[in-house]
């Protein structure tokens, strides 16, 4: 495989973390590699479980240790391995250069502190701003989000605020130091729908106007429709699939994409139960020798439970993780290379 | 807003989405006014009020404080002695008078409380008793809350071996029988004057006092680091002094505010312990401990001595429990439902 590295904002190669349980080595993230461009979206999609959050809190070095643990890897920011710096140097990129959102709004603000506070700590930690331009600034941003009445807003504490608007603080102090690279890690979770179409066109909006780039994480396959350029389908810590997120959609080259797929209600169907995919995501701390998704797979052969698949390239950009990688790409109607 | 003067609407039941959205973003900016100026705090206060006995409790503590404070001062303009000034120029008067007499055996208001075997104001020494008694309790407690709080907040957001090695050492330290140490600790360092053996029993009630804050604020740091936004501070590029003592330690409050109104009393009475078998405070400076310790002396006689010093004391831990007990009550997040 080879990659062009031209461009490339981020790029992460053979990222392997472990974490050390009763259980035994739980491999939550096993030999992934991917890049991202400048301003462009990648979504990471797959089960709770799959490995989505760990591979971005190992992004950032956040992985809880113990019990977790980078065993091996690289990730290349902007030319520089993150892995390798000192814990001086990724607490300056954190939050100055890579930011990130988090999941639930409501636990992620500190309650004890007020929004503008908690807001002006950026500013003042990256950017060096004094307390009366760390203000101007954090008002600013939460005018820029949408918070009416910013100026007097910002001395409520978080539980003054509704979840989207807490949201919205996140993505506002996520943003304060226009930052390369925004993680938000299922951003939307937490939030009722309205709310959750209102974030994402936020986030939308804010990164054409920032060119931030942005690995969008979640397990809603409709968000990753509308928000991404390339999708990565994450299962049992392995990227089973990568492609452009149109063609993902349109030509999966992965059995398990496609039960993902498939398990999408149709608001155009009649009638009928909805699909599932059969079995529950694999205990990964005893995986079986061959793929992990073959107990759950429909066209699972022998060679399936014995030999673990290939990453099969089926064209420029589109790879994917399984022994009939091609034919699954030619029946959904793509033409492997 | 135009759907609710029109209620007969027959969209009503239809809310469409954009509608959805349009009403929640009203509601949210309506709410601005509304919600403003209640914190934590103030339903906090709210509910104390509600609390007699800690109304109570706040009330005796205010005035004895106060009193303390400036009473000394005042007697001295009004009758023109000091608490230790001991008259000299009489033998009649360097002896111990009963509550509201003078030396003839009249009725008088200038020793509301009596007299002290030395002829000193019982009144006057038992307010500076009170200066003594609570300056001691509430400067070790403050003492205790800055290593406690410090030391369980460092434990518990490290964890692992730098928290089991903290954690053994309280551990060790709670296992001495920690009035044997500090008795040990104030006569083996004796001092002479009666100011440096007030200090001593500072570092003394300090070093002990910390240990219980030390494991509340390690319990409370150990729930609180787990929730996210530790890691979004985290994420932010905070360093782990700023998250301990900026994001972390003003969670801990509540508990730490409760648990130090309620170490109050329990130095004071331990002062009081030490005073009383003469290792705290020594003469002419009086403790609420050291009043008594003396007043029993003299008990089937000049009953007096020990009655007052004993009543303000008792009066005064009470209401400091009672506040404690309140404030723990308003405090507590699982009560705010009642």
């Amino acid at each position: 495989m080879t990659f062009s590295s031209d461009g490339n904002l981020l790029e992460v190669k053979n990222l392997r973390t472990y974490f050390e349980t009763d259980d035994g080595i739980v491999k939550a993230v096993d030999d992934i590699s991917f890049q991202l461009k400048r301003g462009e979206t990648l979504g990471i999609v797959g089960e709770s479980g799959s490995g989505k959050s760990v591979t971005n809190l190992s992004i950032i070095r956040l992985v809880p240790d113990p019990p977790g643990k980078i065993v091996s890897g690289e990730v290349v920011f902007d030319g520089t391995d993150l892995l390798l710096l000192p814990g001086d140097a990724i607490r300056k990129i954190r939050g100055r250069r890579i930011a990130m959102i988090f999941q639930d709004p409501m636990t992620s603000l500190n309650p004890f502190m007020k929004i503008s506070k908690q807001l002006m700590e950026m500013t003042q930690l990256h950017l060096g701003h004094t307390k009366g331009q760390a203000r101007a600034h954090a008002i600013r941003m939460l005018e820029t989000v949408g918070i009416p009445d910013a100026d007097t807003r910002a001395d409520n504490y978080p539980h003054e605020f509704s979840g989207g608007m807490r949201q919205r603080v996140m993505i506002a102090m996520a943003l304060s130091c226009e930052p390369q690279l925004l993680i938000a890690d299922e951003p939307t979770t937490a939030l009722d729908v309205t709310i959750q179409a209102q974030i994402l066109e936020l986030i939308k909006k804010l990164k054409q106007e920032t060119g931030t780039s942005v690995i969008l994480i979640t397990h809603d396959l409709g968000v990753v429709a509308g928000m991404t350029d390339h999708v990565i389908v994450m299962y049992a810590g392995k990227i089973f699939e990568r492609a452009l997120t149109t063609e993902l959609f349109s030509q999966p080259g992965n059995p398990y994409t496609n039960g993902l797929l498939r398990s999408v209600p149709d608001p155009l169907a009649e009638q009928g139960k909805l699909y599932q995919i059969p079995g529950l995501p694999p205990d990964v701390a005893h995986l079986p020798p061959g793929c992990p998704f073959a107990p759950r797979c429909d066209r699972a052969e022998e060679i399936c439970r014995r030999e673990f698949p290939p990453f099969v390239q089926l064209n420029a950009d589109h790879f994917s993780l399984c022994h009939f990688a091609r034919e699954v790409y030619s029946e959904s109607g793509g033409t492997p290379v | 807003m135009a759907i609710e003067n029109k209620p007969d609407h027959d969209d009503l039941l239809h809310i469409s989405p954009e509608m959805a959205v349009a009403e929640g973003d009203v509601r949210t900016t309506e709410a601005v006014a509304y919600v403003r100026g209640t914190s934590l705090w103030r339903d906090a206060w709210r509910r104390l009020l509600k609390n007699k006995l800690a109304v109570f409790g706040l009330i005796v503590v205010v005035i004895v404080t106060l009193a303390s404070i400036i009473g000394p001062t005042l007697i001295q303009r009004i009758f023109g002695f000091t608490p230790d000034y001991i008259p000299t120029n009489d033998i009649r008067l360097t002896r111990s008078f009963p509550p509201f007499t003078n030396p003839d055996g009249k009725f008088s208001w200038a020793h509301p409380m009596g007299t002290d075997n030395a002829g000193r104001d019982q009144f006057a020494r038992v307010l500076q008793g009170g200066q003594i008694s609570l300056f001691v309790g509430i400067l070790s407690t403050i003492v205790s809350l800055l290593i406690g709080v410090s030391y369980g907040a460092i434990a518990g957001y490290f964890g692992g071996r730098i928290d089991n090695v903290m954690m053994r050492i309280v551990d060790a330290l709670y296992s001495l029988p920690y009035v044997i140490v500090v008795i040990v600790l104030l006569s083996m360092f004796r001092s002479q004057t009666p100011r440096g053996q007030l200090i001593l029993l500072f570092v003394a009630l300090g070093s002990v006092s910390w240990l219980t804050m030390a494991r509340i604020v390690r319990g409370q740091v150990l729930s609180l680091k787990n929730q996210e936004f530790v890691l979004a501070a985290r994420a932010t590029g905070v360093s782990n002094a700023r998250i301990i003592f900026r994001h972390l330690v003003p969670n801990t409050l509540g508990p730490v505010i409760v648990y130090a109104t309620l170490t109050i009393p329990q130095i004071m009475l331990t002062e009081a312990f030490l005073s009383f078998l003469g290792f705290g405070v020594q003469a002419p400076l009086a403790s609420w401990g050291s009043l008594a310790s003396e007043g029993i002396q003299n008990l089937a006689i000049f009953p007096w001595q020990l009655i007052f010093p004993g009543v303000t004391m008792a009066l005064t831990l009470f209401s400091l429990n009672f506040l404690g007990d309140g404030l723990r009550d308003a405090l507590d997040p699982q009560m705010r439902t009642i």
